[in-house]
């Protein structure tokens, strides 16, 4: 058998690296495993004005990122860059088999947080990077001068559709309530930007075009009015952007993990079902998915990992 | 990897001869600058058959969207002046990228 490590993390977002910082400090031999990026959600996020201690001025997800990466590494957390396709997590020792290899360890965190979850409507996957994103500080600066939709009423959506007015000629958001529930500072900003408009109690259900996005179908869901809205003729595209919520990245664990909606259910010391095996962050059932609680959860899964690692 | 402009672009991919694999990224794309590395990578295994370029469509957007782009990252086959096979966003993974790549090389 290869090396067995006291933990190995899957995922390198906030809890992810918070529970390597903390592994790392506890002298644990640690392995932190992510497939894409570093940072997760935060790391497309343009604004994060809510974690405390962040206040440097016009500072985005991806640099807050890079300093939670460099401190977990400086307590010598170690990293890897693989998919994991398949996990056993019964048993003292814990294997996990990605593409590149297998790993072993005598416990697991669980940090694989959340995606952004699909706007809903007909024809959706055809327009996936054809004028649909959930991606604006990948794909804003494509809308130069064009107009944009932006579909969601909460914190990330109403700061991602303030961020894609800095590039684009409108941007109008769409919610199916008739008020928005981003935090109210977040509003305040949001109704004195001249660039923003609302559409209220609206949802999209279908959206059209040639090769690229220039046509979508909306349907007031009080009065069940549908309206189709067409790009501008000069334009002959425009973008929409979803910022509804997230799905769980839980799928690989279903049938092994207690789980209530595809998130998996820990008790306040992040223990699953599973003796050895943690789960941290977005993934978990909880009432408020932020930076500092997926932070705090990843701390406590750290440590609770050195509670069972010294008592086995 | 070449590093493509907007003048370059035609020459070197559209009227170039055999199989082209163009990364396009943007200035401020996270998941692009994290797939990059692998993309690098690719190159020292398969780039004696396929040629890399990289395009950065921040400073090429309406040649980008000439291209039906519009979401990033893209990696992209063309051949012939037609882009005949790509991974967008989520599919582009290294696992999917190499895989595409294989197909050409």
């Amino acid at each position: 058998m290869d090396k067995v490590y006291d933990v190995i993390i899957l995922g390198a977002g906030p809890a992810g690296l918070a529970a390597g910082l903390y592994a790392g400090r506890s002298r644990l031999d640690t392995l932190i495993i992510e497939k894409g990026q570093d940072g997760g959600q935060i790391a497309i996020t343009d604004e994060i004005e809510n974690y405390p201690g962040q206040m440097v001025e016009g500072e985005g997800g991806p640099s807050l990122i890079a300093r939670m990466t460099e401190q977990a590494k400086k307590f010598g957390a170690q990293r890897c860059s693989d998919a994991i396709k398949s996990v056993e997590l019964d048993g003292e020792v814990k294997k996990l088999v990605g593409v590149k290899g297998e790993y072993y360890a005598k416990c697991v965190i669980i940090a694989t947080g959340a995606f952004p979850k699909p706007i809903g409507c007909e024809n959706e996957g055809k327009f996936t990077g054809k004028g649909i994103s959930f991606c604006a500080t990948c794909d804003a600066s494509f809308f130069e001068d064009f107009e944009v939709y932006v579909v969601g009423g909460g914190d990330s959506a109403v700061e991602e559709a303030m961020y894609l007015t800095k590039f684009a000629r409108k941007v109008t958001v769409i919610h199916r309530r008739n008020e928005l529930r981003a935090a109210k500072s977040i509003q305040e900003k949001a109704f004195a930007n001249p660039k923003l408009f609302f559409m209220w109690d609206t949802v999209v259900t279908r959206v059209d075009g040639d090769d690229l996005l220039n046509s979508m179908t909306v349907k007031n869901v009080k009065t069940g009015e549908l309206t189709t809205i067409t790009a501008d003729e000069d334009d002959g595209l425009f973008g929409l952007f979803g910022f509804i919520g997230y799905n769980p990245n839980s799928q690989l664990f279903e049938g092994m993990l207690d789980m209530e909606n595809g998130y998996i259910k820990t008790d306040e010391n992040m223990h699953t079902n599973i003796p050895g095996v943690f789960a941290a962050g977005d993934i978990r059932v909880k009432s408020l998915r932020q930076v500092v609680t997926a932070a705090a959860d990843g701390a406590i899964a750290a440590m609770q990992a050195e509670h069972y690692i010294s008592n086995h | 990897m070449l590093e493509l402009d907007k003048t370059t672009f035609e020459p070197e991919v559209l009227k170039a001869e055999g199989k082209v694999l163009v990364d396009f990224y943007g200035d401020g794309c996270v998941p692009c600058a994290a797939l990059m590395p692998h993309v690098h990578g690719f190159e020292g295994v398969y780039g004696d058959k396929i040629k890399f370029c990289a395009l950065n469509t921040t400073k090429a957007r309406r040649l980008a969207i000439s291209q039906k782009i519009l979401g990033l990252p893209v990696i992209a086959i063309y051949e012939n002046g037609e882009m005949i096979d790509s991974c967008v966003k989520e599919d582009a993974t290294p696992e999917n990228v190499e895989a595409m790549i294989k197909k050409y090389a």
